[in-house]
C-alpha cells in the first residue's frame, strides 16, 4: 500500500513546482502591446504533471528496494534477455538475416520521403558508433563530436568547390582530415581530466562553427555551400529517386561496415586498453598501456567516422552550413549514446533509431524533441546509467566448481 | 585615449557580469567538484524572471525604484529555487556515481531548462526595459562610461563584498570551507553537508540572478539561449583564475573581460567568441590550475 506520508510528500513537492514555475510558465508578457497574459491553466498542469511524477517515481523505487531485497537472498544474477539473444548463435543469425532483408528491402516497401528518413536514422547510428568508442568505451567525454562531422562535411562542399573532386575520392580524405582534427586536438588536450576534456573539446566544436561562420572568404560564411553533387554509380544518370535509393544502399553498407569494425575492435588489445583506461588511469599505465596513445587512437577513430558521415551528410542534402554544426547536435549523438547504453553496439543502434525516427514520426511531439532529450540525459544517468540495452562484459564463467577445489 | 578608457570600461563591465556567474560555478566546483553545466540556465532564468516581473509591473504603473526593487529580488529569489531543485533533482542522487555521469546530467539539466524557457516563452529576442536611469552627474562622461557600466560595477563589488564577508566571518561560510577542504572531515565534525550543499547552490544562483538582471537591462534584450554562451564564458573565467578559488573567479573573469573587449575593439568584432574559446583551450593546455588555483595531486 502506498503510505499516506509518501502522498503528503507528493503534495508538497508539486506545490513547491507549482511555485518554481509560476513565472516562466503563467505569467506571458507582450512587451510591446503591453499585455499580460496569465497563464493559470499551466500551472494546474504543472502541479498534477508532478504530483503523478513524484508518486510514480516513489513507487518505482519502493518496487526496486523489494527487488534488491528478494534478490539478496538469492544470489542467481540472471543477464539481460537482450543479451541473451545475442549470445546464442541460433538466435543471432537468423535475427540479424532477418533485419538485414528488410534494410534492404525498406526502399522498395515505403515512400522515398520514409527512405529519406531513414538515411537520417543510419547516419546518426554510424555517429553514435563512432562517439560510442570515444565516450562509452574509451570513457573520454567529447562535446565537440560535432566538429569532426563538419570538417567531413565541409572536406567534401570545398573540395568538390575547388578541385572537382567526386564523392568517392572525397569520402576517405574526408574521414582522414577528421582523424587528423581528432590527433591534432586530441594531442594537447588529452592530458586533462575528464570533465576539462568536455569542456576544451565543447570550446573546440565552437570555435570550428564560428570560423566557419564568419571567415566567408573560405567557407562562404553563413548562407553554406550549396549545389554539391550526389554520389556518382560508375557516370550512370539516376533519377532523383534512384539516388536517394542509391544513397540509402550506401549508408546501409556504411552501418554494417562500422559495426563489424566496432565489433571486431571491442574484444581487441585495444579494446580491452580502453575499457581498462576508462576503469582506472593508474592501474592501465602500471599494466603497461601507453595512455596518451591509446586515448588519441579512439578519438581520432571516433573522428574519422564522423567524418565519413559528414561526407555523407554534404551529399546527401547537397548543401551545408554552419548552422547545421550546433552544440545541440554534439548533444543529439550524446543522448543516444547515453540512451542507448555506454559501450553497448546494440543499444546505440536503438538509441539512434529511437530519438531520431520518434521525433519524425510524432510530428505534434517534435516541438518537444529536445526538451526530452534534455530530460532522458537526466532521467537515464539517475534511474538506468547502463542504458537501454546495457553492455555485458566478456566474461569466462567456470562451470564446474568442483574440479577446482580438488 | 577615449577610445582605449571606453574599451577598458566596457572590458570591466563585461569582467564583473562574468564574475557574478563565474563565482557560482567556483564555489560549486570548491565543494563537489562538478561542472555545473546548468548554471547559465539558472542566469538566463534570473534575467528572463527579472524581465516578466518588471515588465507586469511597469504595465501596472509602479514606481521605477520599486520595480527594480522588486525585479532584482524576485529573480534572486527564483533563480535560487531553480538552483536548489537543479541540485536536488539532477545532482544530488548522482554524488557517489562515475565522475561522468553528474556532469552528462548536467548537460541533460542545461538543454532541458533551456528548451522549458523556449516553449514556456518564446524563441524571439524580448526588448528588456531599461531599469538604470541615466545619471545627471555622469553627463560629462557619457560618451565614454554609461550609468549602467557604474551601476554593474558598484553592484557587482558590493556583491563580491557581502560573498567575502558570508564565507569569512559566518557559520555557514565557515561549514563551506570546512566541506570544500574535506568532506569526509566536515560530516565527522557535525556539519551537514547536504545543506551546506544546497546553500552554496542558492548564493550561487543568487549572484547569477543578479547578474542575468543586470546584463539584460545593459543590453536592452534577453532571449532563452543567453545563457549557454554566457555560462561558458564565465566557465572559462572561472578556469583561468583557478576553479574553485573565489577570488581566482574575480580576477579571471576580469582578464576575461578585458581580453574580449581590447580584442573586440583592436582586432576584429566577428571573432569574440573565439577569442574566448581559444583562451580557455590554452589554459586548460598550458596551466589547468589556472592563475591562482592549486594543481591537484593525485594519490593513489
Amino acid at each position: 500500500m502506498f503510505p499516506l506520508k509518501e502522498l503528503k510528500r507528493s503534495l508538497l513537492i508539486s506545490l513547491w513546482f507549482a511555485f518554481l514555475t509560476f513565472p516562466i510558465m503563467v505569467i506571458k508578457v507582450d512587451p510591446i502591446d503591453r499585455i499580460v497574459i496569465w497563464r493559470w491553466d499551466n500551472m494546474a498542469f504543472v502541479a498534477i504533471g508532478s504530483f503523478v511524477l513524484s508518486i510514480l517515481i516513489k513507487v518505482w523505487i519502493l518496487r526496486k528496494e523489494r527487488r534488491n531485497l528478494r534478490k539478496s537472498t538469492n544470489r542467481d544474477i540472471t543477464e539481460p534477455f537482450v543479451q541473451r539473444i545475442l549470445r546464442e548463435p541460433r538466435f543471432l543469425y537468423p535475427l540479424c538475416l532477418g533485419v538485414l532483408t528488410f534494410a534492404l528491402l525498406f526502399p522498395s516497401l515505403f515512400s522515398t520521403y520514409q527512405t529519406n528518413i531513414m538515411i537520417t536514422a543510419l547516419m546518426y547510428v554510424v555517429l553514435g558508433l563512432g562517439l560510442n568508442i570515444v565516450v562509452g568505451v574509451a570513457g573520454l567525454l567529447d562535446l565537440g563530436y560535432v566538429a569532426f562531422y563538419a570538417v567531413g562535411a565541409y572536406s567534401y562542399a570545398l573540395l568538390n568547390m575547388h578541385f572537382g573532386l567526386g564523392f568517392w575520392t572525397v569520402l576517405p580524405i574526408g574521414g582522414l582530415l577528421a582523424a587528423l582534427f581528432g590527433i591534432l586536438l586530441g594531442f594537447p588536450v588529452l592530458r586533462l581530466r575528464g570533465d576539462y576534456l568536455a569542456i576544451v573539446t565543447l570550446g573546440f566544436g565552437e570555435i570550428i562553427r564560428l570560423v566557419l561562420e564568419n571567415w566567408s572568404a573560405f567557407s562562404n560564411g553563413p548562407s553554406g555551400i550549396s549545389n554539391i553533387p550526389r554520389p556518382s554509380f560508375f557516370g550512370m544518370e539516376m533519377t532523383f529517386e534512384g539516388q536517394i535509393h542509391y544513397i540509402y544502399y550506401l549508408v546501409v553498407a556504411l552501418v554494417i561496415f562500422t559495426i563489424f569494425v566496432v565489433n571486431r575492435l571491442q574484444n581487441s588489445r585495444l579494446g580491452r586498453a580502453w575499457l581498462a583506461l576508462r576503469e582506472d588511469e593508474i592501474a592501465c599505465q602500471a599494466m603497461g598501456i601507453d595512455k596518451t596513445k591509446t586515448k588519441l587512437i579512439a578519438f581520432s577513430l571516433g573522428a574519422f567516422w564522423a567524418g565519413l558521415v559528414g561526407v555523407f551528410f554534404a551529399t546527401k542534402t547537397t548543401f551545408v552550413s554552419p548552422a547545421s554544426f550546433s552544440f545541440l547536435e554534439s548533444a543529439i549523438i550524446l543522448s543516444i549514446v547515453v540512451l542507448g547504453g555506454m559501450g553497448s553496439i546494440v543499444g546505440v543502434i536503438f538509441g539512434a533509431l529511437i530519438l531520431i525516427l520518434m521525433p519524425e514520426y510524432l510530428r505534434s511531439l517534435s516541438e518537444y524533441r529536445m526538451l526530452a532529450f534534455g530530460g532522458i540525459l537526466v532521467a537515464m544517468m539517475i534511474f538506468k546509467p547502463q542504458g537501454i540495452i546495457s553492455n555485458v562484459r566478456r566474461s569466462y564463467k567456470i562451470k564446474n566448481k568442483s574440479t577446482i577445489s580438488e | 585615449m577615449d577610445y582605449f578608457i571606453e574599451l577598458l570600461f566596457s572590458g570591466l563591465t563585461k569582467g564583473s557580469i562574468y564574475g557574478l556567474i563565474a563565482l557560482g560555478y567556483t564555489m560549486v566546483y570548491g565543494i563537489i567538484g562538478l561542472i555545473n553545466f546548468a548554471h547559465g540556465e539558472i542566469y538566463m532564468i534570473g534575467a528572463f524572471t527579472s524581465f516578466i516581473v518588471a515588465t507586469v509591473l511597469s504595465i501596472y504603473g509602479f514606481p521605477l525604484l520599486a520595480i527594480i526593487v522588486i525585479a532584482g529580488v524576485a529573480a534572486a529569489v527564483w533563480s535560487s529555487a531553480y538552483g536548489y531543485t537543479v541540485e536536488k533533482v539532477a545532482y544530488r542522487p548522482l554524488r557517489h556515481a562515475p565522475r561522468l555521469s553528474p556532469l552528462i546530467s548536467a548537460i541533460g539539466m542545461s538543454i532541458f531548462l533551456q528548451n522549458y524557457v523556449l516553449l514556456a516563452q518564446t524563441s524571439d529576442f524580448l526588448p528588456f526595459p531599461a531599469l538604470i536611469p541615466e545619471f545627471d552627474f555622469m553627463e560629462p562622461v557619457a560618451h565614454i562610461v554609461g550609468s549602467s557600466d557604474l551601476v554593474i560595477l558598484i553592484t557587482t563589488a558590493v556583491s563580491m563584498l557581502a560573498l567575502t564577508f558570508l564565507i569569512k566571518f559566518t557559520k555557514i561560510g565557515k561549514a563551506m570551507r570546512a566541506t570544500a577542504q574535506d568532506r569526509t572531515m566536515a560530516v565527522l565534525v557535525g556539519i551537514n553537508v547536504d545543506r551546506v550543499i544546497s546553500a552554496t547552490f542558492i548564493i550561487g544562483s543568487a549572484l547569477a540572478a543578479i547578474g542575468g538582471m543586470l546584463i539584460a537591462s545593459h543590453i536592452g534584450q534577453i532571449n532563452f539561449y543567453i545563457g549557454f554562451l554566457a555560462g561558458i564564458k564565465a566557465f572559462t573565467a572561472a578556469v583561468l583564475g583557478g576553479i574553485g578559488s573565489i577570488p581566482g573567479a574575480v580576477l579571471g573573469s576580469m582578464v576575461l573581460g578585458l581580453t574580449e573587449a581590447f580584442a573586440t575593439g583592436y582586432v576584429s568584432s566577428d571573432y569574440e567568441d573565439v577569442f574566448a574559446f581559444s583562451l580557455l583551450v590554452l589554459i586548460l593546455i598550458f596551466k589547468p590550475s589556472g592563475l591562482l588555483g592549486k594543481a591537484e595531486t593525485k594519490k593513489v
